[in-house]
């Protein structure tokens, strides 16, 4: 295998990923990233020398549009699907200690 | 005719013509999931009642001459990563295994206009990440013409629905072949239309830059039929294109005289299955009998499709898979210390192996000192394949070829490999790199007794080309067998490994191979 994924890449990965990882399933991880990796190396194979990047097929522009309310209240039923709400708002865990 | 045996086309007609109606439709859809899915796990979530309702409504609209379409009264299945308001739609994920949208999906609202009846929703490989349907948090889907096979995916519930009768027809999302790949291992046709034909609004994005919603049918007419329901422009998706050719019906025509059809050489090379690759050639054989001019020609570039394609997607997906981070909706890990941690839990309880797999790998090639290596460098391979399927399109109509190098494999027998999955998307992927439109049809039973499909590629914009030249190619096969009654099917699925061939439509469709075998 050419690519060696390290240890602190796997970590720096979860990081970004916001993904915790188990022993094993970080081993599992590097394995199928390098192999991953390896397959994805063949592109290296082409010269794209003075190729643009292609994002999207057509020529796409930003689409604007008159800043109006166009939608209704869903409020409640918006919040219904949050794993905890109160008084009207999403409720998220504490992010930074209280001063002490 | 029995209603169950009917297209949708045929049955909208015969509930116009007061024959039947929209709820001995829905009723008569209902009792067979309900008497089948034990055996086949097509569908997440089965809404009854709500089906029922809409049934209902819907016939007083007929009978009122309000609803006058082609699809009103019809029953359909819908992929569960397309939102329907006040329906469970999970994307066959845990994360979102409590989630009720608030809003539908303008494909689905464009359907519900057009006096659809949503049964329910299918399975699916989790986040369309998968070629099985086996990803699926709730277990997976098996294919209707052999349990041991899987039904393809990641549309596979929406796939086997249609073949095993559970549906009129269904709607899926193809972001490297999710709904041509599975029809033709369940022997329906499917299409992904060019990028930008139909809205995304309302579809849980993947790849966003390659996702399309598509039609999953029977047949070719009922194809064309909720294509041209289905497509419009909506300004709710800023990549939706403004287009005034939909009229797709338009193009059911027998007729592909003089058609241009390339056959790339690079599609027939090693890795393709020797029945796969006959059957496919016999139905360019039958196409040129009608008059079509076929030739061979080299495509170049096809193996360095899935590479670009996984890099891209992957990138895609874990940017749109941020937004799963358990505050706003969404599964919330029970124990967590901080924000922090409770974000890295829920999505690491939340998210399958291959989700994750595919979140890691897009972080890692966006990545700052890997952005232009991996990313960049994938985009520009992306504007290479354009580059070729452009030069393709100068000189053929239509690119024919395989959907996939073999017929479905068996259930468990993908999933230890990625990359051997991957490779198996091979015909597929560089379709949606480049846009274009893509149509699988049914064009043979290999010797399991599962069905082969057929590929054909358009240019961006021009469906009505597939949509002929799959038309005729489908007039000169002759019916094709969908779901084989009950007992018939049993037959086929004996726990002893014996499998008949015993369909009428399958021998029909062995008959003609073995006599087409001399003109390729």
């Amino acid at each position: 295998m050419a690519n060696i994924i390290s240890d602190e890449t796997i970590e720096y990965v979860g990081i970004l990923a916001k993904l915790e990882l188990s022993g094993e399933e970080k081993e599992q991880a590097k394995s199928d990233m390098g192999r991953m990796l390896d397959y994805i190396d063949k592109l290296g194979e082409l010269d794209t020398t003075g190729v643009e990047p292609m994002s999207h097929v057509f020529p796409v522009h930003n689409v604007f549009r008159e800043d109006v309310v166009t939608n209704g209240d869903t409020r409640e039923e918006l919040l219904s699907n949050a794993p905890q709400h109160k008084d009207g708002m999403f409720m998220a865990p504490r992010t930074f200690d209280t001063p002490g | 005719m029995n209603i169950l045996d009917m297209t949708a086309a045929e049955l909208s007609a015969t509930i116009k013509a007061g024959r039947t109606t929209a709820v001995d439709a829905a009723r008569a859809m209902l009792e067979r999931i309900e008497e089948q899915e034990g055996m086949y796990h097509c569908y997440v979530t089965v809404d009854s009642e709500g089906a029922m309702a809409q049934a209902r409504e819907v016939q007083e609209r007929i009978e009122a001459g309000e609803l006058t379409g082609p699809l009103a009264g019809v029953p359909l299945a819908v992929k569960d990563n397309l939102c329907t308001a006040g329906l469970l739609t999970t994307c066959s994920s845990k994360i979102l295994g409590n989630f009720v949208p608030t809003y539908t999906a303008e494909a689905v609202s464009r359907l519900k206009k057009a006096g659809a009846v949503i049964l329910g929703k299918t399975n699916m490989d989790e986040f369309a990440m998968g070629s099985t349907t086996e990803t699926s948090a709730y277990g997976a889907t098996k294919n209707p013409w052999n349990t041991n096979y899987v039904p393809g995916g990641s549309s596979g519930g929406s796939a086997a629905a249609v073949a095993a009768g559970e549906c009129y027809y269904a709607l899926g999302s193809d972001t490297g072949g999710s709904i041509r790949q599975p029809a033709s291992y369940c022997g329906v046709v499917g299409m992904k239309p060019t990028y930008g034909t139909v809205s995304r609004y309302g579809l849980i994005a993947y790849g966003s830059s390659l996702d399309q919603i598509g039609p999953l049918t029977k047949d070719v007419t009922d194809c064309a039929t909720v294509l041209e329901a289905i497509s419009a422009h909506d300004s709710k998706d800023s990549t939706s294109v403004e287009r005034q050719d939909t009229d797709f019906t338009c193009a059911l025509q027998d007729d592909v005289q003089g058609m241009r059809i390339g056959i790339p050489n690079d599609y027939f090379g090693e890795g393709l299955d020797e029945e796969v690759k006959a059957s496919v050639l016999k139905a360019a054989g039958e196409l040129k009998k009608k008059g079509a001019v076929v030739e061979r020609f080299d495509l170049s570039l096809v193996e360095y499709a899935i590479p670009t394609y996984y890099t891209i997607a992957a990138a895609e997906a874990s940017s749109n898979l941020e937004r799963f981070d358990g505050i706003k909706y969404g599964y919330r890990t029970a124990d967590y210390a901080g924000l922090h941690n409770m974000y890295k839990k829920s999505r690491s309880e939340g998210f399958g192996e291959e989700v994750k797999r595919r979140i890691m790998l897009g972080s890692f090639v966006l990545s700052s000192g890997y952005y232009d290596a991996y990313y960049l460098k994938a985009l520009r391979v992306k504007a290479l394949i354009k580059k070729a399927f452009d030069e393709a399109f100068a000189k053929y109509d239509v690119i024919l070829g395989p959907v996939a190098p073999t017929t479905a494999p068996e259930l468990g027998a993908s999933l230890s490999d990625p990359i051997k999955m991957y490779l198996g998307d091979i015909y597929t992927i560089a379709v949606n790199l480049a846009g274009l439109p893509g149509i699988s049809l049914p064009c043979g039973i290999d010797q399991k007794g599962l069905p082969i499909g057929l590929q054909l590629i358009g240019d961006c914009f021009q469906e009505k080309k597939l949509l002929r030249a799959a038309y005729a190619y489908e007039r000169a096969r002759g019916a094709f067998q969908l779901r084989p009654g009950t007992d018939k099917r049993m037959e086929r699925n004996l726990p002893n490994g014996k499998q008949t061939k015993g369909t009428e439509g399958a021998e029909k469709i062995k008959q003609t191979e073995q006599e087409g075998q001399s003109h390729e």
